[in-house]
């Protein structure tokens, strides 16, 4: 094993968290502490450092969430696999960019690439409304979760979300979700 | 009846609910599991409205909340606005530059029927 291939990459990538496993409660405290602690060691605006840190919750938990209720069929090692996911924290001068990665099932591809073209098709007016919306009207699930995710990443972000959604096997694909947040 | 108080933690926020009156949250709120947090404050105020105070002055503290908690926080001010006996107002506090905690209060403020104040600190 030489790790420094994949040191270099992420060298080169400015990353400054990387994780692959699976996603507990006490791991996301550890990831948002450290990144707290990196945003005050690096003198970051007030401004940034709290939209990163509310975008990062957002998108973490989003994975949290998502392998909480994924039902996946299969082996100890296939359902330990498919509940894995991966996550990055990269800084670069202008931009902070959150990179995540999970499975999902094919059957649930098109609502969710639905809801986040949904988010992408709105400017900044329309999502304060469309947040309003859901926020007042919307369904909330046993844990608290409303389907506002993709709403406040967007809404806090500024930006586009920009997703991928690769074929794994007749069952699975993967999902990759990039969040830029600039730097101002 | 007894008032509420829970210390915060990296993830939760402090509350502080007196049945004189006034009514506290403060910090953050980020847990994976809003609505099991906020079952028991939702449960206090039902039973502080069966014998309110004339006034209930509500302060909002909060430096962070996820979208999770914002659903719960909702749920809270729905519970306050449904106090037929009390006059209940809501002061929401946030950062300098921070606009979107202004921006939060002010969606709560359209949605719900209580007075509400922003009120700009320097540091929560």
């Amino acid at each position: 094993m030489d790790a420094f291939n994949l040191y270099s990459q992420m060298e080169r990538d400015d990353v400054l968290i990387a994780f692959k496993g699976s996603i507990t409660s006490e791991l996301l405290t550890s990831v948002l502490q450290i990144m707290e602690t990196k945003m005050e060691d690096l003198h970051e605006a007030p401004r940034t450092r709290k939209k990163v840190f509310n975008v990062l919750v957002e998108c973490l938990q989003n994975l949290y969430h998502h392998i909480d209720e994924f039902e996946v069929v299969g082996t100890p090692e296939e359902i330990s696999e498919k509940k894995s996911a991966i996550f990055s924290i990269s800084r670069s001068v202008e931009s902070y960019n959150i990179v995540t990665g999970n499975f999902v099932s094919k059957d649930n591809v098109n609502n969710l690439t639905g809801k986040i073209n949904k988010v992408n098709d709105l400017n900044r007016e329309e999502l304060k409304a469309y947040y309003k919306q859901v926020l007042n009207n919307g369904e909330i699930s046993d844990k608290g979760g409303g389907g506002l995710g993709f709403i406040d990443i967007a809404k806090k972000s500024g930006e586009k979300l920009v997703y991928n959604i690769r074929e794994i096997d007749e069952n699975y694909s993967f999902f990759t979700l990039t969040v830029k947040i600039s730097q101002i | 009846m007894e008032d509420l108080s829970l210390e915060g933690t990296a993830k939760t926020p402090t509350v502080d609910f007196k049945s004189a009156g006034e009514l506290l949250i403060k910090g953050r709120s980020i847990p994976e599991n809003s609505i099991e947090f906020y079952k028991p404050l939702i449960d206090w105020i039902a039973a502080y409205s069966d014998n309110p105070k004339e006034n209930t002055l509500v302060n909002i503290q909060l430096e962070y909340f996820n979208t999770s908690s914002s659903k719960c926080i909702l749920d809270v001010f729905k519970k306050l606005e449904s106090i037929s006996d009390s006059t209940v107002s809501v002061k929401w506090y946030y950062e300098e530059d921070d606009e979107d905690m202004l921006e939060a209060g002010e969606d709560y403020e359209a949605i719900i029927d209580l007075s509400f104040e922003m009120i700009e600190v320097e540091e929560l």
